[in-house]
């Protein structure tokens, strides 16, 4: 269970985030939505653990853990994933080396045996094809050369080989046509389960058609304004952010 | 080659400072008195017991030597060094020569076992499979191992003899291929070449000699490890290899020196010859004790590296992972002679803390139709400075010449430097020249992506930078492409954050 509490961040001396409170219970989706620049994408880093953004109060903790006082790479051993809005390119190193290092990695962290090459591949094959990807994108190398459909399919192809316990998509939907989000929304629902969680960051309600959340939050400047079932991203939709801002004014 | 992916593995768990090859061997030697003269010369050609020309020879290196000035050209700096402060003959007392290897100094075997190169093992492994198991195992690698002044033991010999393959000390060739020795030496770099060349020739103590015969494909991978152990000694070795028509060789070389707080020199000389169809593949895996965070101690690597492309469609691959060295001035080169000759030279420099590297290549394009390949991948950390600086030469005769150079270098850190300096001479209108260069820095978006998926900071530099390496490292013989990956990552070890 991800737990929020009054979360407050500044990034170059501005306050983005100015007490957050969100609760995201194991088994839940959750979709955030908000106008730009609201701190949507403050958020997933300030949980990831991006330097550059200063805490300044508040508590983030994930099953017990508390997520702000360990770096990045023990957040994703405790089963925190980060899809990001902009992956980045990494010339040089194949996908599927990145993708077994980082699993090893954070196999290694929970005291795991480390796949070999072999096992990797195989269950790296069967994740592809869940996705209904080419083996081809593991060949390559990472988010070097891919058009931004690929980069984001490449994202959720990765979360589907970590198998994270908290996902938090940020923006996964932007510059997807509609065949790329039919693709990455599976991807997300075939991870949903029991002990699955996830955070959507989107802007847009087309995304929630496919992946339907349990909750939905809306975040105007760093703080939630309204929450509500999965017919609060629709009225959203037809009315805009204005009356959800003109209410935290 | 099962040793080699655990050497780092072995010698980690040596010693705890950040260089894990800095420990010293305590033996017994016999060191000349510090300082360069005649007598030093003669002393050093009587130990190896020389013919009269080959003391002649080095007597006139001395003479050039004596005239010439040291280069300062490199964007290097460093205190002048004091060439008579120096001991130019130091070698491990029981071993007067190449000997078998029941004969060496268990302190010295130990060592080199340290340091992941069981000599002794592999000795043994060859006696017991016999000579043609040896042959058929292509994956075993002949080594000659040098010591500071003298090489201490060279395995598989045997089998390397029956293939027709001579692979031994230089001092030993001296005495037992006199002639072959007389007709390269001095051939592709003279004695009188540049400064540190003039000076190797003049005090040249050991080193490996290869010779491939026509047509003979080296059954298996040559390798050299050099050692400098003793104090305020240099370490002056002298390579020649030489491949006949047809003749196909690889061959790797490999360096440590102990943690010392005073600079220690290092100028060596190593000479290749490809004649018609011929193909030498040279690697290096470079990692002198490069000083410490503050920039003491460490080696000084004045080094001259030169093949000649001498018969037609020869073919000379340079490839370099220098990651050691206070001083890194170092150019290996080819001068394409022989029409549709091939140079190449791919390497990767990195320097960290106070470490200055100047170093690249030479293609020297004289025949017709000759090509050259160079890529060069400078990566710069903590306060050094890497510089690039090659030079491609057309001559009038080299009708059809092509030169492809990539120049990339990547920083990590705000207090780097990163030089490229390509010299361009073209005397032949139909040359087909192309250089790129790009400059580039290891992203804080990258290395926090990395950090997401759940890599530690020094894993994800580890991963970024053997990216930035591959086309590189692709080129070394695989069972050390795992060593210098890893080689990479240690010598990078702490320099982000």
């Amino acid at each position: 269970m991800l737990v929020i509490d009054d979360l407050r961040a500044r990034v170059e001396g501005k306050d983005i985030l100015n007490g957050v409170d969100l609760v995201v219970p194991t088994g839940e989706v959750h979709a955030l939505m908000g106008p730009n620049g609201s701190g949507k994408s403050t958020l997933s880093y300030v949980l990831s653990g991006r330097e550059g953004y200063e805490v300044t109060g508040g508590t983030a903790t994930f099953d017990g853990v508390d997520l702000l006082s360990i770096p990045p790479e023990e957040r994703a051993a405790a089963g925190l994933f980060l899809a990001f809005q902009y992956p980045v390119e990494l010339p040089g190193v194949g996908n599927a080396n990145f993708l077994r290092t980082a699993l090893n990695a954070v196999r290694r962290q929970r005291g795991e045996p480390e796949l070999d090459a072999v096992r990797f591949l195989k269950l790296a094959r069967a994740a592809t094809k869940r996705l209904s990807m080419s083996d081809e994108m593991l060949k390559r190398n990472v988010n070097v050369g891919f058009s931004g459909g690929e980069k984001k399919r490449n994202e959720v192809l990765q979360m589907g080989i970590l198998q994270p316990k908290l996902a938090i998509l940020d923006e996964t939907d932007s510059g997807l046509d509609i065949d790329a989000l039919k693709i990455v929304s599976e991807g997300v629902n075939a991870l949903r389960g029991p002990d699955f969680s996830a955070l959507v960051i989107t802007h847009y309600q087309r995304l929630l058609d496919y992946i339907v959340p349990d909750r939905v939050h809306v975040l105007v400047r760093g703080r939630i304004v309204r929450s509500g079932g999965p017919e609060l991203a629709r009225e959203l939709e037809t009315t805009g952010y204005a009356a959800a801002e003109a209410e935290a004014a | 080659m099962p040793a080699v992916p655990q050497t780092l593995d072995t010698v980690q768990s040596v010693t705890q400072s950040g260089y894990k090859w800095g420990f010293s061997t305590d033996i017994d030697m016999e060191i000349a008195p510090k300082g360069l003269s005649e007598d030093t010369i003669r002393l050093i050609s009587a130990r190896k017991e020389e013919p009269e020309w080959l003391l002649e020879w080095r007597l006139q290196a001395f003479a050039a030597w004596r005239q010439m000035a040291e280069p300062h050209w490199g964007k290097l700096h460093y205190a002048p060094i004091d060439y008579q402060d120096i001991h130019y003959y130091a070698a491990p007392k029981r071993s007067a020569g190449p000997h078998n290897l029941d004969e060496v100094d268990p302190a010295l075997l130990a060592t080199y076992e340290k340091l992941g190169i069981p000599l002794k093992e592999r000795a043994i492994l060859a006696g017991v499979q016999g000579t043609e198991a040896a042959e058929e195992e292509r994956q075993q690698v002949a080594v000659d191992a040098v010591f500071d002044s003298v090489s201490v033991a060279t395995t598989f010999r045997e089998s390397l003899a029956k293939a027709g393959v001579i692979f031994c000390p230089i001092s030993a060739a001296v005495r037992e291929y006199p002639e072959l020795v007389r007709s390269y030496l001095g051939s592709v770099v003279p004695q009188g070449d540049n400064f540190f060349a003039a000076l190797n020739s003049a005090v040249f103590t050991d080193g490996s000699f290869v010779f491939v015969p026509k047509g003979v494909r080296c059954p298996m991978e040559l390798s050299t490890y050099f050692r400098i152990n003793a104090r305020n000694s240099g370490q002056f070795e002298r390579t020649l290899i030489i491949a006949e028509d047809g003749a196909t060789v690889s061959y790797l070389e490999g360096c440590t020196a102990p943690q010392r707080d005073e600079n220690q020199l290092h100028a060596a000389v190593v000479e290749l010859v490809a004649l018609e169809g011929a193909f030498i593949k040279y690697s290096t895996v470079q990692n002198w004790y490069p000083g410490d965070a503050e920039g003491r101690g460490g080696i000084y690597n004045f080094v001259t590296k030169r093949g000649e492309c001498r018969g037609a469609r020869s073919r000379i691959s340079w490839t370099q992972v220098e990651t050691g060295s206070a001083i890194t001035w170092k150019y290996p080169s080819c001068i394409l002679r022989g029409d549709g000759s091939v140079g190449e030279f791919y390497s990767v420099a990195v320097t960290t803390n106070r470490q200055q590297a100047d170093t690249g290549t030479k293609m020297i394009h004289l025949g017709a139709n000759t090509s050259s390949t160079i890529i060069s991948k400078g990566i710069s950390a903590g306060h050094s400075n890497n510089t690039y600086r090659g030079l491609v030469r057309v001559g009038p005769r080299a009708r059809g010449a092509r030169n492809h150079t990539e120049c990339d270098s990547l920083l990590i850190g705000e207090h780097c430097g990163a030089h490229t300096v390509p010299y361009i001479e073209s005397r032949n209108p139909t040359a087909r020249l192309e250089h790129e260069a790009t400059t580039s820095k290891i992203a804080e978006d990258q290395l926090f992506y990395c950090r997401q998926r759940g890599l530690s900071e020094e894993d994800a530099v580890g991963l970024i930078v053997n990216g930035f390496c591959k086309d590189v490292l692709k080129e070394l013989p695989m069972e050390f492409a795992v060593e210098a990956q890893k080689l990479l990552a240690l010598s990078l070890e702490g320099s982000v954050g």
